[in-house]
C-alpha cells in the first residue's frame, strides 16, 4: 500500500494530536496535585478479626499504613516494631492514630494468619488482607508495588518484594507523606507530632 | 601415600607441632551482639542478627549456618531500591576482609531461620554455628528477645 502526500500529512497530524493529548493529561495531573492530596486511602479489606474494614469506617483518625506479609522475617517485623514504638511514644494521643498493616501475600495471609502475630505487637495495629483481586485493587489505589518472586530457597518456594515505606494519611484519608524503610521511630514520631500539631 | 612430598610435609608438620588442617582465619572470628526476635509458633521463618568480626590477617568466608532450632538456616539479604521496594534473596557466600566486620542487622543481612523445629520463645536462647571456608566453625549462643525488639538491647 502506498500513501499519498495528503494521507501521510494526516497521519502526521494524528500522531501530533495523540502526543499532545497525552502530554496535556500528564501535565494537568501534575497541576492538580498541587492543591489537595495526591490521592486518598481507598480500600475494602478484611481485618485480622474477620471484620470488613474500609477507609470510610476508619475515617476521623490519622492512618499509618504499611504493606508486608506474615512470612517476612526481617522488614515486616522491624516495621511493626518501629510502628509500635511510635504508637508508644504518642502516649494518650495514640487514640488519634490508626496503624494498618496490609498484606500483599493474600495466598498465605488469611485473617487468621494475621491474627496469629499482629496483636503481639500490642499497638492496636489492624492487620488487613483480602482476595488476590482486592489486594491488587488496593495496591493500585495506594500506588504501591508488589511482586511474587520465585525463590527455591524460601518457604513455599517464593518470597514477596513490596513497597516498604510507611505512609501517613490525614483524618479525611488524604495522603500526607511517607517515610522510607529504616527511618528511626524517634524521627517518625517527631515528624508525625509536627504534622498532627500535637 | 600419593606423594612423597606430602608425606614429608605431614611428617614435618606433626614434628613441628603445626596443625595439619590449619584453621587459619576462622579462629580469629569474633561474633558480637547476637540476638533474635521471638516467633509466634513455628510456621513462619524467624531471623537472627549479629556482627561477625574478622580480627585476623586473612580474609574469611562464611559458607553456611547450622542450628538445632531450624532445619533450613541461611543468610538472606534485604535490598530496598530507589522506589522503596524491598525484597529478599539468599546472600550467597559472605567474605570478611582482615580487620573488617559484617553486620547482620534489620533491613540488611539476616540469618533467616526457615522450618523452625520449635517456636522461638522470649527469654530463651539457641546455638547457631557458622562454618567458614577454612573448615573451621564458630558457635554462638543467640538470646531470643521480645517480638517487638529493635536491636540487641531489646
Amino acid at each position: 500500500m502506498r500513501l499519498s502526500v495528503i494521507q501521510k500529512g494526516l497521519w502526521g497530524l494524528t500522531v501530533i494530536a495523540v502526543v499532545g493529548f497525552v502530554w496535556l493529561q500528564i501535565s494537568a495531573r501534575g497541576e492538580r496535585s498541587t492543591d489537595g492530596p495526591a490521592f486518598r486511602a481507598d480500600f475494602e479489606l478484611t481485618d485480622h478479626n474477620g471484620m470488613v474494614q474500609t477507609d470510610e469506617y476508619l475515617a476521623g483518625r490519622w492512618m499509618l499504613v504499611f504493606f508486608g506479609f506474615a512470612n517476612c522475617p526481617d522488614v515486616c517485623p522491624t516495621t511493626l516494631a518501629e510502628v509500635a514504638a511510635v504508637m508508644d511514644g504518642l502516649g494518650s494521643d495514640a487514640t488519634q492514630v490508626q496503624p494498618l498493616f496490609i498484606s500483599i501475600d493474600p495466598e498465605r495471609d488469611t485473617p487468621q494468619a494475621l491474627a496469629e502475630f499482629i496483636p503481639y505487637f500490642d499497638a492496636n495495629i489492624i492487620g488487613l488482607t483480602g482476595t488476590a483481586d482486592q489486594i491488587e485493587r488496593t495496591s493500585k489505589t495506594f500506588r504501591i508495588y508488589y511482586e511474587k518472586i520465585e525463590e527455591a530457597a524460601s518457604p513455599d518456594g517464593y518470597t514477596m518484594g513490596h513497597s516498604s515505606q510507611l505512609f501517613l494519611f490525614d483524618p479525611q484519608g488524604g495522603y500526607v507523606g511517607a517515610w522510607t524503610y529504616g527511618t528511626p521511630a524517634e524521627e517518625i514520631l517527631a515528624d508525625l507530632k509536627a504534622r498532627m500539631s500535637i | 601415600m600419593k606423594s612423597p612430598v606430602a608425606a614429608v610435609a605431614i611428617a614435618l608438620s606433626i614434628f613441628l607441632g603445626l596443625p595439619i588442617s590449619s584453621f587459619a582465619g576462622s579462629q580469629d572470628i569474633v561474633v558480637e551482639d547476637a540476638w533474635a526476635r521471638a516467633s509466634i509458633g513455628k510456621n513462619r521463618p524467624g531471623a537472627a542478627y549479629m556482627t561477625v568480626r574478622n580480627t585476623g590477617t586473612d580474609p574469611v568466608t562464611i559458607l553456611s549456618l547450622e542450628t538445632p532450632l531450624a532445619m533450613m538456616p541461611d543468610i538472606h539479604r534485604t535490598t530496598t531500591d530507589a522506589n522503596g521496594v524491598s525484597s529478599m534473596a539468599p546472600a550467597g557466600e559472605i567474605t570478611i576482609a582482615p580487620g573488617e566486620a559484617v553486620s547482620l542487622e534489620p533491613g540488611g543481612l539476616h540469618a533467616m531461620l526457615m522450618r523452625l523445629e520449635t517456636p522461638m520463645v522470649e527469654g530463651e536462647s539457641f546455638s547457631l554455628t557458622l562454618t567458614f571456608d577454612d573448615g573451621g566453625t564458630v558457635t554462638v549462643d543467640v538470646p531470643i528477645l521480645g517480638i517487638a525488639a529493635r536491636g540487641p538491647e531489646g
